[in-house]
């Protein structure tokens, strides 16, 4: 601030143009640090978001020059009944996932929360599935389903709880979502556990400590000192948990790639498929656009709560 | 009353927390186990799958002589490195100024940020396969190297900016005094100041970026080019086989690095994890 004032006065000064004074005007300084980054996030988020809008409203086989109509593929969504299991597969799985990650994690939280030996260690331990890639743990998940060879079958059928073979996990329809989101839960309720623990940490005990004195219940303290703290944490942990489970894809793309039958297809794995190994770009950025409506909500809402300038 | 007590212990922390443990974990073992196991082993239903009961490393040695696994990981590594050092420059470039400057369009830059980091990429990918092939950079790293700080930028500016924040004003005051201008004062005082912050948002984006695999399995279609998750998905199963060894290895080898680096890291990676949320 002073130097600021000094400087500008200076400049009041000496009207003379001076190269080093002008790069120290604030205004000019920080446009000049934030412009490289902000150009190249408008270069590869702004404009092919925009662009993706031009190419849902294209007939555009892949390698071709393709022929505008209109809202046609956003129609052609609308009449396609696959569609639309796929926009309920997308709910059911972002619901079911977030509520189990949410109670789960919430609850391990608390666990966590009280004072053991090798806290750190075990801690580090359960961070792992978040850590590892999706893609190389969804492999070892795959193989524990396998239709034929099951470690879960096997020790079903070991303990007489089912006669062999046992379930097919990837191969009936129900149990193929209920799998999935299995995965899902293992691999994002570490990172509701560890940040709402954190939460946790900047309880003062001293609020629990008066509760009890005032004769406040385990339930009651929970009810009425916990839930109300970590209300602005569970609000972020969740809304971001839906966000990214809602576009989902390289889990499902590698445990049952939308199969058996298109029962566990989500919006983002069916867009894959429709542009990719279908080739139609326009019907595929159609498919993946219909996310926006929920997402924008979401993110706006987010965006809001978390801008870097609020403290 | 001391059995009571120890009751109530075992309820409510042992037995939750041992059963987290074994879920977390079973996968990690089962891996483990798998890859250590000779194939006829494998495919039978008679021994006992828990264990390997005559364990070989005969599929790490066809991994890794077989496969371009290597190539791979080679791969991986340098487009976690130069995607994570991008987007830790911009990502400071971005977070200064907010942190301390007022400036005209600060507030639209702030929120373009944060909607930017939560715009997932399933939304963007078709479109950018169509500019990335149009730009002529299919099958080439750069793809990927370019696209991914998209993904990693916001998070690093945030989580700079709170890093910044809490060097002393009166510290940059007294450096621009002396007459230090602006970026000095930056790159002198401010950024020797915030190692940590640079050291949780580089382990967190290096994570991300060895963990990426929608843009990865769309731009990178040839072998030589691939990171990990993208060549075991395409590369270990072959037409509607699934070599179950290899893919375990290869799961298990390629999730050793990332494991590594975090338990370096451990501290600063939960300080990433839990920043943006904790601070609300």
């Amino acid at each position: 601030m002073t130097a600021e004032t000094l400087a500008s006065a200076a400049a009041h000064r000496r009207p003379a143009f001076s190269l080093g004074r002008w790069l120290e005007r604030p205004g000019v300084f920080s446009w000049l640090m934030v412009g490289p980054p902000v150009l190249f996030l408008l270069l590869l988020v702004g404009y092919p978001f925009f662009y993706g809008i031009w190419l849902s409203l294209l007939d555009r086989p892949v390698a071709s020059e393709g022929r505008f109509i209109g809202l046609g593929n956003y129609i052609a969504d609308w009449n396609n009944p696959v569609f639309w299991q796929v926009v309920l597969n997308t709910f059911v799985y972002t619901a079911v996932a977030t509520v189990l990650k949410m109670i789960g994690g919430l609850g391990l939280a608390l666990v966590m929360n009280q004072d053991f030996a090798f806290k750190n260690l075990t801690r580090a331990m359960l961070l792992l599935p978040f850590i590892v890639p999706t893609v190389l743990s969804t492999i070892a998940w795959q193989w524990i389903f396998d239709p034929a060879f099951s470690v879960i079958n096997w020790s079903m059928v070991a303990l007489g709880l089912v006669d062999p073979p046992g379930p097919s996990w990837l191969g009936n329809p129900h149990l193929a979502m209920a799998s999935l989101i299995i995965v899902n839960v293992w691999r994002g309720l570490p990172f509701y556990a560890i940040t709402l623990l954190a939460g946790l940490q900047t309880i003062s005990p001293e609020l629990y400590e008066a509760a009890t004195i005032d004769g406040a219940s385990a339930w009651t303290r929970f009810r009425y000192v916990t839930l109300p703290l970590m209300k602005p944490i569970i609000f972020i942990v969740t809304m971001f948990s839906i966000i990214f489970t809602f576009a989902d894809f390289q889990l499902i793309y590698v445990l049952t790639h939308g199969g058996p039958a298109n029962s566990t297809h989500v919006l983002a794995t069916y867009a894959f498929d429709i542009a990719m190994l279908g080739g139609q770009f326009g019907q595929g950025a159609s498919i993946a656009l219909t996310m926006v409506p929920a997402l924008a909500f979401l993110i706006l809402a987010l965006a809001l709560y978390l801008r870097p300038e609020k403290t | 009353m001391t059995v009571g007590a120890s009751g109530g212990r075992f309820l409510k922390l042992w037995l939750p927390l041992g059963v987290s443990l074994i879920f977390t974990l079973f996968p990690f073992y089962w891996m483990a186990m798998t890859s250590l196991k000779t194939n006829q082993e494998l495919y039978s239903r008679k021994l006992n799958p828990l264990i390997a009961h005559n364990p070989t490393l005969k599929h790490y040695v066809d991994l890794l002589t077989e496969t371009s696994f290597l190539e791979w990981t080679w791969n991986t590594f340098i487009v976690a490195v130069l995607s994570t050092a991008i987007s830790l420059i911009f990502g400071a470039m971005l977070a200064y100024p907010l942190a301390r400057i007022r400036f005209a369009g600060a507030a639209l830059v702030s929120f373009a940020i944060a909607a930017t980091y939560l715009v997932p990429q399933p939304l963007l990918f078709v479109p950018l396969a169509d500019i990335i092939n149009k730009l002529g950079l299919g099958d080439t790293l750069t793809s990927v190297i370019l696209t991914y700080p998209t993904l990693l930028i916001p998070f690093c500016a945030w989580l700079l900016l709170g890093y910044f924040r809490t060097v002393p004003t009166e510290l940059e005051d007294a450096a621009r005094i002396d007459g230090a201008s602006r970026l000095q004062t930056l790159i002198k005082i401010v950024l020797p100041l915030c190692g940590p912050g640079f050291i949780s948002a580089g382990i967190f984006a290096f994570t991300l970026a060895q963990n990426e695999f929608l843009y990865a399995l769309i731009f990178l279609t040839k072998t030589e080019v691939r990171t990990v998750p993208v060549g075991a998905i395409a590369e270990l199963v072959r037409g509607d086989v699934f070599y179950w060894g290899q893919l375990m290895a290869a799961a298990l080898l390629g999730s050793i690095p990332v494991a590594i680096i975090y338990s370096f890291f451990v501290e600063h990676y939960v300080a990433g994890l839990t920043a943006g949320s904790v601070k609300g």
